[in-house]
């Protein structure tokens, strides 16, 4: 199955990926960020690969010079019943991602987390507001430079 | 004693503020603040095996309009609170309030950014309880402790200026039907 998917991703969209592995069985892709949605959209509506679920997508911190977010997406084929891992790297100076809202509703909240949690803005998201912090808090708490117990004072709390 | 002045003369003399935190105390109504796994205990607690009414506390009202005293039982997050201060400012006065198990008190385990480390930074508690969570027996504990600081301080002090109880793991209440 993992050749297959190689075979047909090789076909259309060779130019967008920048480096697969396969481990235990586990294939993953990193595609470049600006393909992103081609590459989703193909795998989504390809019949014979299907890929019409997402099961997760989150950030990482890799907290290194280059390259520091990435950006991973969780594919399920339930026609398979095959998992697929994508991977888009993303610099500091421009955290900006392409939504995939647009192929899977279900990323909206995912996305919305990511923002929330490592400050990854993604473009073209219809309501790209914070999921869990208060909106008006100004931090990424899950980045790796965010101290574990918070900024002193940066939530308000009700007067005692 | 006081009941053969009332078979004699057929009635009391008290000092107003003792009868009235008399009254006050052995009807606290409680406000159910269930925010996580305590409030399993909470309601245990209000469970025929221990069984708060034996205490006169059975009437949870989910409406703070109604109550008397606050159990807090649970993680209160800093977005959650903004939720607590409100109801806790909506209740009428005189109002009290229990801190139930550790997250409450101190944060717990959640030494984390996103959680209150003791709520006691926004609202003035009367009774602690530790435990994680704690057993029923504690919590019925902490509402004894309470009923009797209330008769003790009465109805002059505010709540902020009240004295704070601190109640242990091990509790000397038992269950209903449960010999000492």
């Amino acid at each position: 199955m993992n050749d297959l998917i190689m075979r047909r991703l090789q076909e259309e969209c060779a130019a967008s990926i920048e480096r697969t592995e396969e481990f235990r069985g586990d294939l993953t892709v990193t595609v470049k960020k600006e393909e992103i949605v081609r590459v989703c959209q193909f795998l989504n509506r390809d019949q014979e690969l299907a890929f019409d679920m997402l099961i997760d997508l989150f950030g990482v911190d890799r907290y290194r010079p280059e390259a520091r977010f990435e950006v991973v997406y969780n594919l399920y084929s339930l026609k398979n019943k095959k998992y697929l891992r994508l991977k888009v790297r993303v610099e500091e100076e421009t955290p900006v991602v392409p939504t995939v809202t647009g192929v899977w509703p279900a990323a909206n909240w995912h996305e919305r987390e990511t923002f929330d949690m490592f400050g990854l803005k993604f473009a073209g998201h219809p309501d790209l507001r914070r999921l869990y912090m208060p909106e008006e808090f100004e931090y990424y708490p899950l980045r790796k430079d965010f101290p574990l117990m918070g900024i002193p004072d940066s939530i308000p709390l009700p007067r005692r | 004693m006081a009941l053969e002045s009332l078979q004699r003369d057929g009635f009391l003399t008290a000092r107003l503020d003792d009868v009235i935190s008399w009254a006050r105390k052995n009807s606290l109504w409680p406000m159910p603040m269930g925010i996580s796994c305590c409030a399993i205990e909470m309601m245990a607690t209000a469970s025929p095996r221990f069984d708060i009414s034996r205490f006169g506390s059975e009437v949870m009202r989910f409406t703070p309009r109604q109550c008397d005293v606050m159990i807090v039982a649970g993680t209160v997050t800093y977005k959650m609170a903004k939720v607590v201060r409100k109801i806790y400012d909506q209740m009428p006065d005189p109002k009290w309030v229990i801190s139930m198990g550790a997250c409450a008190s101190s944060g717990g385990m959640f030494r984390s950014y996103s959680v209150v480390q003791g709520i006691d930074q926004f609202i003035p508690v009367d009774v602690f309880v530790a435990g994680c969570p704690p057993r029923p027996e504690n919590l019925l504990h902490a509402l004894l402790e309470l009923q009797k600081k209330i008769q003790r301080e009465g109805s002059g002090v505010r709540p902020g200026q009240r004295e704070k109880i601190f109640i242990p793991e091990t509790s000397p209440v038992p269950a209903a039907g449960v010999a000492e």
